[in-house]
């Protein structure tokens, strides 16, 4: 074993030239050389390398040392790259301090000896924190085989059958009545033209069959507590008002509604109607009628005509039930994967486009139930239909307008949502497709056909006589107050002329946006929102579906736009990564816990009361003969915050590798100038 | 003094959102003054009030303390425990006579790497105000 007296190894990394092109290296090394504990210090151009990794493994052997110090990029990237060198070295891996001398010193400073003076004073501080570091044990728990997946469009859909297949236990929750998501309002699909419905519904099918799927639509999670491994979430499973074991799906309550055909359909994003009890779409799994609680009649107003609820009576299999209620399901589980997707931006937010006004302007997605086989117009674009679905008309002169919502800074949406460009091609396609003679434009701010086949398919719908104009309009406005036709204005950016184009459908090519109720996710897991307000990743390279709490990973348009291989690619990337997890059936808990000397408390109790997560207890002790209430901490729920050390008044309590005496001595450094 | 004053500042910053903020105002390259000395706890809630204090008795000129966003604490609840102590410290101090401008608290998020720049900007510009830190220095008595 090493010696209690510290022999201190320092490792300062150029990084390239990342670090050593404003830090002086060998001026710092020459510094921490002479402070009290350092055996070693060494530089090299890649600590993280492995010829930078065996260098501290043989001092480690060669030199006896006891402590590492890696000054080089920041903790939260290579502490755990460089914990494992340690324990590979047979040392204890808590015996390791890390300097960020990267990201927070030479890439955010210009003067070199400023930089060069920054990174001797960090340097010097990880030393006096490295002589107090203490040996931590890291204890392994169990993994609940199960995971919970969140929402189940594409992305929960493919998560979920992935964890099912390779054996594990999946609960799926899903708010609304069907599984699906977006993908399934879609008629076909870019590049390929695939028909949506026709690649979706198998998997759709197979996740309401598959024996280790729970699917739970109409569910919402209403709590989760727990940690890594073992998650305890409540489920609450709203009131469909017909039971579902019962009901058939064969329609007749919904033919019968009195509300038949007069509610907008959200699925058919009111280009068509529902009853107040209906089936969002035909293929909808389950295939189970809902009772929209807030329309129907019954439940509403308490009454339903003279003779009570059509519904109810035509139902055969007596499935409707208006007393049902709110059943909470508690699950336990070892993973889970968020997958609730976007919304799509509201093209109202754009009142110069006119979407409120003219009914000859729609959004991209209302044009994808317009020209679905299974839509309310059976696949025909027909706009300016009334209220009961009658008249209106095919349009001539068809318009499509790129970037609605994205990439503009005046409705808060800086970046770009990486899919209308290329569903307003295919829009297009779809356009002369169904109606060869319709003159069709293009107003685009910039094409970007950067997958697979997109560009190949742009040209192809260029060639089909789609005329591509590069313009963002200012203004779409009726042309008259009686007649659908509208003016859109537009600068012709490449010739450098003002346009008024009359047009008889104008389709707002809109973005993705945030789940308006995205903060009910982050306030149950502690998710992170990056600036365009997704969920935010736990590294944007690196670990591009994990989240910051551990057990929780990202799938689908929640972490930031995407097309559908993208979404399934990052589907199943989080399917594996809770995988791993839940197949190698063991995980570390958290070693940095609060640990009490018991000695010093004086059983006050204020750690317990600021403990968010109960892990400290008043437990009685005697101390010869006297029975005193001292503080203990149950390391598997301990999470290592410290806020029981802020509120511990003899200092009794004390987070490791956070204590008080390790941070005093980096102040004392840090605080000298 | 001849030079212009450059103050000491230490900075407490949480893991999960300030220290994260920090480290992308590195990797978006975001330049900032090099006054500000940064140690990286768990959570804000763990800044015991008597770091506040020790840093000014080192001879620290400026202290700032930044955590997640109220409602975004990995930990649920630290930065609300933070925020008390903060309060409470800053009252103190002020009353012992340290300007209040030495002794700042900000909520910095993961993805806020330009805000930080922006708080240690302003928290440096606040402890040039304030002067150089002496008043908790142990001097030496000539008898």
């Amino acid at each position: 074993m090493n010696g209690y007296r510290p022999k201190i190894g320092v490792y300062v990394c150029h990084c390239g030239i990342n670090i050593g092109s404003v830090v002086n290296v060998p001026e710092v090394i020459e510094h921490v050389s002479k402070l009290p504990g350092v055996a070693v210090a060494r530089e090299y151009t890649y600590m993280c390398s492995d010829p930078g990794q065996n260098l501290v493994k043989e001092d480690i052997a060669n030199e006896n040392l006891n402590r590492v110090i890696v000054a080089s990029c920041s903790p939260r990237m290579h502490e755990p790259t460089f914990r494992k060198t340690l324990k590979e070295a047979g040392l204890n891996p808590y015996y390791l301090e890390m300097a960020n001398i990267r990201e927070q010193c030479s890439w955010v400073h210009e003067d070199k000896e400023e930089a060069t003076e920054k990174a001797k004073k960090l340097v010097e501080a990880a030393v006096a924190k490295a002589l107090l570091l203490e040996a931590l044990e890291e204890k392994e728990v169990d993994v609940i085989p199960a995971c919970l997946v969140i929402g189940a469009g594409i992305a929960g859909i493919q998560a979920s059958l992935d964890i099912a297949d390779a054996g594990f236990k999946v609960y799926l929750v899903e708010k609304s009545p069907s599984v699906g998501g977006h993908m399934s309002q879609l008629d076909k699909t870019f590049p390929t033209l695939d028909c949506s419905a026709c690649i979706l519904t198998p998997k759709m099918v197979d996740v309401a069959n598959h024996p280790n799927i729970e699917l739970m639509t109409y569910s919402q999670v209403v709590g989760i507590e727990g940690y890594v491994g073992n998650f305890k979430a409540k489920i609450r499973k709203k009131a469909r008002f017909v039971d579902v074991d019962k009901c058939t799906g064969c329609g007749v309550c919904a033919e019968n509604c009195r509300l038949a055909g007069r509610i907008p359909s959200e699925f058919d994003e009111a280009v068509g109607n529902r009853g107040a009890i209906y089936l969002p779409f035909p293929q909808a799994v389950p295939a189970k009628y809902t009772i929209d609680p807030e329309r129907c009649l019954q439940l509403s107003k308490g009454k339903c005509g003279k003779e009570g609820p059509a519904c109810a009576a035509a139902c055969t299999a007596g499935a409707v039930n208006f007393e049902q209620e709110d059943e909470i399901v508690d699950v336990e589980i070892g993973t889970v994967i968020v997958a609730t997707g976007f919304d799509v931006f509201d093209a109202a937010r754009k009142p110069e486009y006119g979407y409120l006004d003219c009914e000859s302007v729609i959004t991209g997605l209302e044009f994808e139930r317009l020209v679905s086989s299974s839509g309310p117009t059976g696949g025909k674009p027909i706009i300016g239909r009334d209220k009961k679905g009658e008249g209106g008309y095919l349009p001539s002169k068809v318009a499509f307008i790129h970037c609605v919502g994205s990439r503009d800074e005046s409705v808060g949406n800086e970046y770009c949502s990486r899919v209308c460009c290329m569903y307003l091609a295919k829009q297009a396609h779809l356009i002369r497709d169904k109606l060869p003679e319709a003159d069709i434009t293009v107003y685009y701010m910039d094409m970007r056909a950067f997958g697979k086949g997109f560009e190949e398919f742009y040209d192809r719908v260029r060639r089909e006589g789609v005329r591509y104009i590069r313009g963002n309009p200012s203004e779409i406005f009726r042309k008259s107050a009686d007649e659908p036709t509208v003016i859109v204005k537009v600068e012709d950016t490449l010739t450098g002329t003002a346009l008024e184009a009359e047009h008889d459908l104008v389709v707002l090519g809109v973005g993705l946006e945030p789940r308006k109720d995205i903060r009910e996710i982050i306030d149950l897991f502690k998710l992170s929102q990056s600036t365009d307000g997704f969920f935010l990743e736990a590294h944007p390279k690196l670990r591009p579906v994990d989240t910051a709490s551990d057990g929780v990973f990202l799938a689908g348009c929640c972490q930031g736009p995407k097309d559908i291989p993208d979404t399934v690619a990052q589907a199943k990337g989080a399917a594996s990564s809770a995988l791993i997890l839940m197949a190698y059936g063991k995980v570390k808990v958290e070693a940095q816990v609060s640990v009490v000397t018991a000695d010093q408390c004086r059983g006050c109790g204020f750690c317990v009361e600021v403990c968010p997560f109960g892990a400290i207890e008043l437990v009685e002790e005697n101390r010869m003969g006297n029975i005193v209430q001292v503080a203990l901490v149950n390391e598997a729920l301990c999470k290592g915050c410290g806020s029981c050390a802020a509120a511990c008044l003899s200092g009794a309590i004390q987070p490791k590798s956070f204590k008080d005496e390790q941070i005093l001595p980096q102040i004392a450094v840090l605080g000298v100038k | 003094m001849s030079e212009e004053f450059e103050p000491n500042i230490v900075a407490f910053l949480c893991n999960w959102c300030s220290y994260a903020g920090a480290d992308l105002a590195g990797t978006s390259r975001t330049h900032y003054l090099p006054n500000v000395k940064i140690i990286r706890v768990m959570c804000s809630g763990r800044v015991n009030p008597l770091f506040l204090v020790n840093a000014l008795q080192q001879g620290a000129d400026g202290v700032l303390i930044s955590g997640c966003h109220p409602g975004d604490c990995h930990y649920l609840e630290g930065n609300y425990y933070a925020r008390r102590r903060f309060m409470l410290m800053h009252k103190l101090l002020e009353h012992v006579g340290v300007d209040p401008g030495r002794v700042n608290m900000s909520w910095v998020s993961a993805s806020e790497g330009a805000k930080f720049a922006d708080v240690v900007q302003e928290s440096v510009d606040k402890a040039k105000a304030a002067g150089p830190m002496d008043q908790f220095r142990r001097r030496q008595i000539n008898w």
